[in-house]
């Protein structure tokens, strides 16, 4: 008897539900095992990250506030997810985002103080888009890798983004970071902890899942992606649109982070470099390239971090369970990918 | 002329770690599957090399154990990619996660009591030291090559095996034929599963080893993501190298050179001209220019600097 | 050969039958080969014969029956267990790695290759095989720098070195000019001198004829006659093949050509890697209501012109000139707004994007038009209006539009091709293989929409392998060799013989079996 892998001949629309779902509970499983190996109860653990993450109004808005870059990142790197290109450089054009606004912040001085923050945001979109229109340009005309261009642009942005913030652009007091943004400067809140990033991030909810799946643009980059021979047979520049859709893939990583810059840290320091832009690849990947799933899956995401964080305070456990959780959850996805378009089959007997 | 010796004795002790696991990625991808779980495997081995060491006091041991672990996250990979046909770069980012999430975890959990269980900051009884060789040791400059611990001797001889594994022997010309062409490999017998499972496994095990060469020679101590992206210039010195093993060396000697002289400088105490920072993202913005040139150069022949064919893409029989 | 060795078949199938999912490869189907003998598997594409003998070369198992080489029970679960016994196979598609070497390629997953190959004992016994079978070849040659039809007889080495006797060969002068067949028959027949025998799977009648002492027919997964190739014509054999008469002939109106629609003027498109280029000097007319029929064995600048004119691919020197106009390397989109319609060679990786919906393939050319789009906005409700349209009436089967176009049939995918591509036409139709895999029936409407739109005044340009089609369908046919067109004559002031020795570059003779 053997059980072999076949090919569906239908695309099964059961199994894109049910696939994550049970993906999702395996991981449960899993993350369990590695709790109760290091002498904690899961359940217990399990309870205080929901608590942590959702318990009260303010871990609630914690957790939405950290689930808006996610969704940015996430947001755009699916653009360029929809052409399978693979901008692994999410974090290196959040980075730019933040050193963008900072930018203009500390330095366009001649700007009235209202027209600060509107500018920096553009500032910072441009120059994520610039960040990933370069190695989008090297694909497009000469076929270079972009998996792997994209992934050394970012420990470039990185680093410049540390000279910044600890010697050139430093502030005169302290150890590192650059001056505080103008108070008034600062992104606007919308109820408690969470700020108008919010809006800002759903807009381009609404937007990207318009321009994707509603615009002959959209249709054509729906058709790079599955097939650019075909494509290109049918009249569209498939190096035109590449370029574009990186532009606009940078340019919400980088708005990504002059969002977060304006509205967490209030200036360019350590730690800007959170890991966004990597998870949001992850999340572009489990939302499927959806902007309406990608809101649940940042959400998920951003649960799992902000959990973490209470499961230090309450059991003594290290926050980077939440990154072991965060990688657990993704395996059985993973594995469970194939089902979408394959089932198994048992073969009973053996021909001779 | 000091310096220089001094920063080529730095160099060779940072780039064997790096060697050590560029040399199991480039097996790996050479049969096609790209494997970025290098960072959190480096980690792993790092701390699984550590907490033995500290547990057992037994260096070989710890480098054994080390490699077991980074074989066992590459396996997950393994699973993933080849049995379960999913998504390589997803995969490999999953098991980075995964890997620098569990090794920072643990180092919190398996230190002695008496630090709190904590392995931050613990020393080790003992670690592997420089063996120096009478004479050759001696000689100005290359004298550092000679004065270097076990585990660089040990590389002396296995890249140039590694060299000859891989294009003089019958499993070198299975793995090459693997990544290019996984059809006609099938049909000339091959087993494409089995081998992309056995070296992308042996590539983990690699990576284990190189991790723990951090934190048993090179800064014996552990600390959380002491691997600071070198798992990332790993796969960057696996294209600079043109998936050859003979060639891995040259990148890890100019990239490590690059990142001690960041040090080295810094620790003489001269005043830098050009930021420390620069000199730590040089080696990635060297590797993206190098990439791009090579692949412009290269537009119209595969020739033996490009990267294997199937290399990221999954395979099955019954694909028609 | 003696008598007593005549009498025991050296591979015997028998009652083997193989399911694939949705259809019956094979349905209970028995074969005998004997030594020293060629036995053609005719039938068209989708009979079952490629199955059939991936079955016997262990690439599949059987659902049912049994295979005996030699006499001898065999169990076999791998390439390698079939090459134990002494049989090979050279695929349609070369199973070479292209950036190694011809003797890395033949010696690759031998079992009992020492751990460091001797190089210089294996370059002495290829050049030895070469030499005793006439495969001119270079051990130490690169794959991707040689011809196909040296990398062909690197395949036929690679057999031979291993110690194969029974060779099955699937449509192997499918890629050959007809001079590289006739060195082809050579080789088959010195093999068979020595003891060999070979299995040809093929879907042209004259390469039975030519090649083959008997000749097997499956239609549909099921053996229909097996018999001796002196005692058949090719009329009996395309009947035993298609299960009725072929149709000879097709309607069509009177040939009545308008003015020049189409005109390639001396292009010429070097090629980046090679010598040779891809188009050398070619010139050509094509009028409107007129179908030009571009003939030639594939790999001789067919496509290279196609894509020429299309805007895929560069043009070196010449123009293009479409109603008068120059396009000489326009885009393709330019083109397309000249009204030229496209049906590409390799319908699935050119023609529709698999993963898209029926609906939307078919919406393809004309969702940038008015009668799809508002604006930049694609309006669902016209695309679904227009795709319905489409799908009645060109009979495309499908379960509704928003399938999947990969998941239906060669001929289901042609047709939605087909019917995106005459529904916009604009004046000018190219068709490249526009049959090839297809069956009988979905190849008759291919042709006949070819004819129906020449008739209605366009001009159609039609690539094709297969002479038949071309004397059947177009007014005047084109012969390309290595990128030049040999010449172009009336259709009916032309014979087989005339192409034929054309398509060869004007040399040679065609020689029989």
């Amino acid at each position: 008897m053997r059980i072999v892998v076949e090919k569906r001949d239908n695309k099964s629309k059961s199994a894109a539900v049910l696939i994550p779902l049970a993906s999702f509970a395996i991981s449960l499983i899993l993350g369990a095992f590695v709790l109760l190996a290091s002498r904690s109860n899961p359940l217990q653990a399990y309870s205080a990250m929901l608590d942590g993450a959702f318990g009260n109004a303010r871990r609630f808005q914690y957790t939405i506030v950290e689930s808006i870059p996610l969704l940015m990142c996430g947001l755009g790197v699916g653009v360029a997810f929809r052409l399978k290109f693979w901008n692994i450089g999410a974090e290196g054009q959040y980075v730019w985002g933040a050193i963008g606004i900072t930018w203009v912040m500390q330095f366009w001085k001649f700007l009235p103080v209202p027209m600060l923050l509107p500018i920096g945001l553009v500032v910072g979109m441009t120059l994520g888009a610039v960040w990933a229109g370069v190695p989008g340009f090297l694909k497009a005309q000469w076929s270079v890798d972009e998996t792997l261009t994209t992934l050394m642009l970012n420990y470039v942005a990185i680093g410049l983004a540390e000279y910044l913030y600890i010697s050139a652009w430093k502030a005169p007091l302290g150890n590192m970071g650059t001056p505080e943004f103008p108070r008034e400067a600062w992104l606007p809140p919308v109820w408690g902890k969470i700020h108008s990033g919010l809006y800002i991030a759903l807009a381009f909810v609404v937007l990207l899942w318009f321009l994707l799946y509603k615009t002959r643009w959209g249709f054509e980059l729906n058709m790079i992606g599955k097939n650019p021979r075909a494509a290109r047979y049918q009249g569209v520049s498939i190096k035109r649109n590449i370029v574009l859709a990186m532009l606009l893939s940078g340019a919400i990583c980088g708005l990504a982070g002059s969002m977060n810059t304006a509205a967490i840290a209030h200036r360019l320091t350590k730690g800007v470099d959170g890991g966004y832009g990597f998870t949001g690849i992850i999340i572009a990947w489990m939302a499927g390239l959806n902007p309406f799933a990608s809101i649940l899956v940042a959400i998920v995401m951003a649960a799992l971090t902000t959990g973490a964080d209470a499961l230090q305070i309450a059991m003594k456990l290290p926050e980077s369970m939440g990154e072991v959780l965060q990688g657990l959850v993704l395996i059985p996805l993973l594995a469970g990918s194939i089902f979408v378009e394959h089932k198994l089959k048992v073969i009973k007997k053996e021909a001779v | 002329m000091d310096f220089i010796t001094k920063l080529l004795a730095a160099t060779i002790a940072m780039g064997t770690s790096l060697t050590y696991a560029t040399l199991g990625e480039i097996y790996t991808e050479k049969t096609g599957i790209l494997n970025l779980g290098m960072e959190g495997t480096m980690l792993m081995g790092a701390l699984a090399g550590f907490a033995t060491a500290m547990a057992t006091a037994n260096l070989y041991l710890a480098l054994i154990v080390a490699m077991l672990i980074g074989g066992l996250l590459s396996t997950i990979h393994a699973f993933l990619c080849v049995t379960m046909r999913a998504n390589q770069v997803v995969s490999g980012l999953a098991i980075t996660m995964f890997g620098t999430g569990l090794a920072n975890f643990l180092g919190q959990r398996l230190g002695p009591a008496s630090n709190n269980y904590n392995l931050v900051g613990m020393n080790l009884p003992s670690k592997f030291d420089n063996i120096a060789i009478p004479f050759l040791k001696d000689i100005p400059i290359l004298g550092a090559f000679f004065d270097v611990s076990v585990l660089t001797y040990a590389l002396y001889f296995i890249i140039p095996f590694s060299w000859y594994y891989m294009y003089k022997t019958k499993y070198g010309l299975a793995i090459r034929a693997v990544g290019e062409s996984p059809k006609t490999a099938t049909a000339m017998g091959l087993s494409v599963p089995r081998l992309r499972y056995l070296y992308t496994i042996i590539g983990g095990m690699f990576a284990g080893l190189g991790g723990a060469c951090l934190s048993l020679s090179f800064t014996p101590s552990w600390n959380d993501g002491m691997t600071g992206g070198k798992g990332w210039i790993v796969i960057a010195l696996v294209i600079f190298a043109t998936w050859n093993p003979g060639k891995a060396v040259i990148g890890t000697l100019v990239f490590g050179g690059i990142t001690s002289l960041q040090f080295s400088l810094q620790a003489a105490g001269v005043k830098m001209v050009i930021p420390t920072q620069f000199l730590a993202f040089a080696p990635y913005l060297i590797t993206f220019f190098t990439l791009s040139a090579m692949t412009i150069l290269n537009q119209n022949r595969k020739g033996s600097y490009a990267a294997p064919s199937a290399l990221g893409t999954s395979f099955a029989i019954d694909d028609k | 050969m003696n008598q007593q060795t005549q009498q025991i078949p050296v591979v015997r199938m028998e009652h083997i039958t193989k399911h694939f999912p949705g259809v019956l490869a094979n349905d209970n189907v028995s074969l005998e080969l004997y030594p020293g003998q060629v036995l053609a598997l005719l039938g068209e594409n989708g009979a079952g014969k490629s199955t059939l003998m991936n079955m016997l070369v262990g690439l599949y198992r059987p659902d049912s029956g049994s295979i005996y080489i030699r006499g001898e029970l065999a169990d076999i679960h791998s390439p390698q267990d079939s090459m134990a016994l002494g049989v090979g196979m050279i695929h349609q598609e070369f199973m070479l790695v292209g950036n190694m070497t011809v003797a890395e390629n033949i010696v690759l997953g031998m079992r009992d290759l020492p751990f460091v190959p001797k190089i210089d004992e294996i370059r002495a016994r290829i050049t030895e095989l070469s030499k005793r079978y006439g495969l001119q070849v270079d051990p130490d040659a690169v794959i991707h720098d040689l011809s196909v039809g040296e990398q062909q007889r690197v395949e036929i080495l690679k057999l031979v070195y291993r110690g194969a006797d029974i060779l099955i060969l699937d449509e192997p002068t499918a890629v050959l000019t007809p001079g590289e067949s006739r060195d082809l028959n050579k080789i088959i027949k010195k093999m068979l001198s020595e003891g060999k025998s070979a299995i040809f799977i093929t879907h042209k009648m004259d390469e039975v004829i030519e090649f083959s002492h008997k000749v097997q027919v499956l239609r549909k997964g099921k053996t229909v006659n097996t018999c001796d190739t002196a005692g058949v014509t090719p009329q009996d054999l395309a009947n035993m093949m298609v299960g009725r008469d072929i149709l000879f002939s097709l309607d069509r109106c009177a040939y009545n050509p308008g003015g020049v629609k189409l005109k390639v003027d001396h292009v010429t498109v070097d090629n980046p890697i090679g010598s040779r280029p891809f188009l050398d000097d070619v010139s050509l007319e094509i009028h409107r209501g007129e179908i030009i029929g571009i003939a030639g064995v594939a790999g001789n600048g067919q496509t290279q012109l196609t894509e020429a004119i299309t805007g895929l691919l560069h043009c070196t020197s010449g123009k293009i000139f479409i109603d008068g106009k120059d396009m000489t390397n326009s885009t393709p989109l330019q083109v397309i707004r000249a009204g030229v319609s496209h049906i590409p060679a390799d319908r699935g990786a050119n023609g529709v994007v698999g993963d898209m919906s029926v609906g939307d393939n078919l919406a393809m050319k004309k969702y940038r038009t008015s009668e799809i789009s508002r604006g930049a906005v694609i309006k669902r409700s016209f695309l679904r209006a227009f795709a319905d349209k489409l799908i009645e009436a060109f009979v495309i089967k499908t379960p509704d539009q928003d399938t999947c176009v990969k998941f239906l049939s060669g001929g289901n995918i042609q047709k939605t091709i087909l019917a995106r591509e005459i529904d916009s036409c604009g004046g000018v139709l190219i068709a490249v293989y526009p049959s090839r895999g297809l069956d009988v029936g979905a190849t008759e409407a291919v042709r006949q929409n070819l004819i129906l739109q020449r008739d209605k005044g366009n001009a159609v340009l039609l690539v094709s392998e297969e002479l038949d089609e071309l004397q059947m369908v177009a007014d005047k046919i084109a012969v390309m060799f290595e990128g030049r067109i040999m010449g172009i004559r009336d259709v009916k002031e032309t014979n087989t013989e005339e192409l034929g020795m054309m398509m060869a570059g004007a040399t040679g003779v065609r020689r029989n079996a």
